[in-house]
């Protein structure tokens, strides 16, 4: 029964003893895009994440779930290192985020690692955070050519490409206030994309947007999802989840509460606090 | 339709344009004004080798203080706490320190140190100048303005850095962007939008204040007019040579500054407003087609 293995899953990672950073167990299973194990983090006081352990295939759309305060964005946020975290460990396509394996031991990456490891992710922001001073085809093209040293000319072809694929043609040489909400997030989309990443991390991509402009995003986060590309998306939009998410989180408190496809945590969840979030946002 | 009227309007108007008509009526039947001795030492050699050196003064000391403001700003807003405390206690005292005063200091500096070596602290030395030759009047006066604009220079370009919104950094960092990459393509072109009027304002003021030089009997434009007004006792249209000359070149100043500025408002704005040129020639291109308008409609 995949809701019951789904739910141990869920109370193991609250149970589960965490690894310290200095010990990673297990070599990375390979079929994995993302795994976190037993992460934690505070600000000060205050414990947004404790213990979270959550695993994620390529080529899988994963969307989390949760009341505000919950600790999804943190979460995702410690996926490409914007976060540190305080302890547990998180490995993308198999390489720990923001250390480095040595012997037995893990090291902090310098600045300038870290920032190369960061291409591995694309990360797409609420309030899309394009540069306003950067056209839109500057945008896009930043990055690969800065960060990845690669060819301009190829990167603004293969740019122009995608801003096509995101619907953003005749615009390229516009400043992005001169676009709307919907096609700014669709631009950062394309920018996110540019990097070539394995995983492609948006928080909440859509909370910004008037309403009338939150289905062209949702239109374009679901191409890539067709496209077989790993997804992972912190969302309010539980109708979404349930149309294009191949695996539905559902956190609360700094813990994944229940995890599994969407039929079973969205139309039959098992605990309490799943229920009532659902209840309240249906 | 009866439109409210406005009789006081009427009246304040009139009395300035009276107390306006006054002044120029002064300006031109006034004898003492003596516009004849402005016009020949306008462009007198004396006068314009002077006007040189101010603007040279300006340029090395926008240039020192604006360099040394970057350094001054990134250190301050740097994570090493070293470096922060020397830059804060850099402005501390260079803002609390007189200009005038820190000038003399800069001339008169071999008092304190009369020669000056270049090797390693604590070890040999290998070159070693004489102060005196080495630091000239005009090197003091370098020295000291620049020095003392960079404390000014560091804090507005602070100001314009910490104006720039986190998303910026954090979406610059997701991106993987280079550290220094960041700092000059993503941040600092947008913190240029807070810097400009302010900056604007110092390199104006620094122009204005190189007239202080004059104490240490560095032939700028003030001290200069000084020279010759204690010569030929003409004072009026010799502080009015000096006076109209610091108004073309801040003038000029204010010119590039607009359209500096509307470089950097580049995607700040959804469209650029007209700039007095562009505007000008549109109400030209108007008219001339109202009056071929005109002409035309009246032969048919």
């Amino acid at each position: 029964m995949s809701t019951a293995s789904a739910i141990t899953t869920g109370r193991k990672s609250f149970e589960q003893r965490v690894p310290e950073p200095g010990a990673p167990q297990q070599q990375a299973d390979e079929q994995y895009a993302v795994e976190v194990r037993g992460v934690q983090k505070s600000f000060g006081a205050l414990h947004v994440l404790r213990g979270v352990d959550l695993t994620v295939r390529r080529g899988e759309v994963t969307a989390i779930l949760g009341p505000s305060g919950s600790g999804k964005s943190t979460l995702l946020r410690t996926l490409n290192h914007l976060e540190k975290v305080d302890a547990g460990l998180i490995l993308v396509e198999g390489d720990p985020v923001g250390y480095r394996l040595k012997g037995t031991r893990l090291h902090e990456l310098r600045e300038r690692d870290i920032l190369r490891q960061r291409a591995k992710v694309g990360f797409v922001f609420q309030n899309f955070n394009l540069f306003p001073h950067l056209t839109v085809l500057e945008n896009v093209t930043e990055a690969p050519v800065s960060a990845q040293k690669r060819n301009r000319k190829d990167v603004e072809t293969e740019a122009l490409e995608l801003l096509d694929r995101v619907g953003v043609t005749d615009k390229v040489h516009a400043y992005p206030r001169q676009l709307s909400g919907g096609q700014q997030q669709r631009v950062a989309i394309a920018r996110a994309l540019a990097l070539r990443p394995a995983v492609i991390l948006f928080d909440e991509p859509t909370s910004a947007l008037d309403p009338e402009l939150v289905g062209e995003v949702l239109e374009a986060i679901q191409q890539l999802a067709k496209d077989g590309r790993t997804l992972i998306i912190v969302t309010h939009e539980v109708g979404f989840a349930r149309e294009v998410a191949d695996t539905v989180v559902f956190m609360d408190a700094g813990l994944i509460v229940e995890q599994g496809p969407p039929s079973a945590v969205l139309d039959n969840p098992q605990h309490e606090r799943t229920k009532a979030f659902l209840s309240k946002v249906l | 339709m009866v439109r409210s009227r406005h009789p006081w309007r009427w009246v304040a108007a009139i009395a300035v344009l009276v107390v306006v008509a006054q002044f120029i009526n002064g300006l031109v039947t006034n004898p003492g004004w003596d516009w004849p001795a402005f016009a020949q030492y306008f462009t007198a050699p004396a006068v314009l080798s002077a006007l040189w050196l101010t603007i040279q003064l300006t340029v090395y000391g926008t240039v020192l203080g604006f360099a040394l403001g970057i350094a001054l700003a990134a250190a301050r807003l740097s994570k090493n706490p070293v470096l922060q405390t020397v830059s804060w206690t850099y402005v501390w005292a260079f803002r609390s320190i007189p200009l005038i005063v820190q000038l003399l200091f800069w001339f008169n500096i071999a008092y304190l140190y009369q020669s000056l070596s270049i090797g390693i602290p604590f070890g040999p030395t290998f070159f070693t100048f004489d102060v005196n030759s080495a630091i000239s009047g005009m090197a003091a006066a370098v020295i000291g303005l620049g020095l003392h604009q960079a404390a000014y220079s560091a804090e507005i370009i602070r100001a314009g850095i910490l104006s720039v919104d986190q998303g910026q950094l954090e979406a610059a960092a997701a991106l993987g962007i280079p550290k220094r990459r960041q700092f000059f393509k993503i941040v600092l072109p947008q913190a240029m939008r807070g810097i400009l009027p302010n900056a604007a304002n110092e390199v104006i003021s620094l122009f204005k204040g190189t007239s202080i030089v004059s104490t240490m009997a560095i032939a700028e434009l003030f001290y200069q007019v000084q020279v010759i007004y204690g010569r030929n006792g003409r004072v009026v249209p010799l502080l009015m040579v000096a006076t109209v000359w610091y108004i073309v070149l801040t003038t000029l100043l204010s010119i590039v500054q607009y359209y500096v500025e509307r470089h950097y408002a580049k995607g700040a704005v959804r469209t650029m407003p007209l700039t007095p040129w562009q505007k000008l020639q549109r109400r030209l291109s108007t008219i001339n087609a109202a009056r071929q308008e005109a002409t035309y409609g009246g032969l048919r």
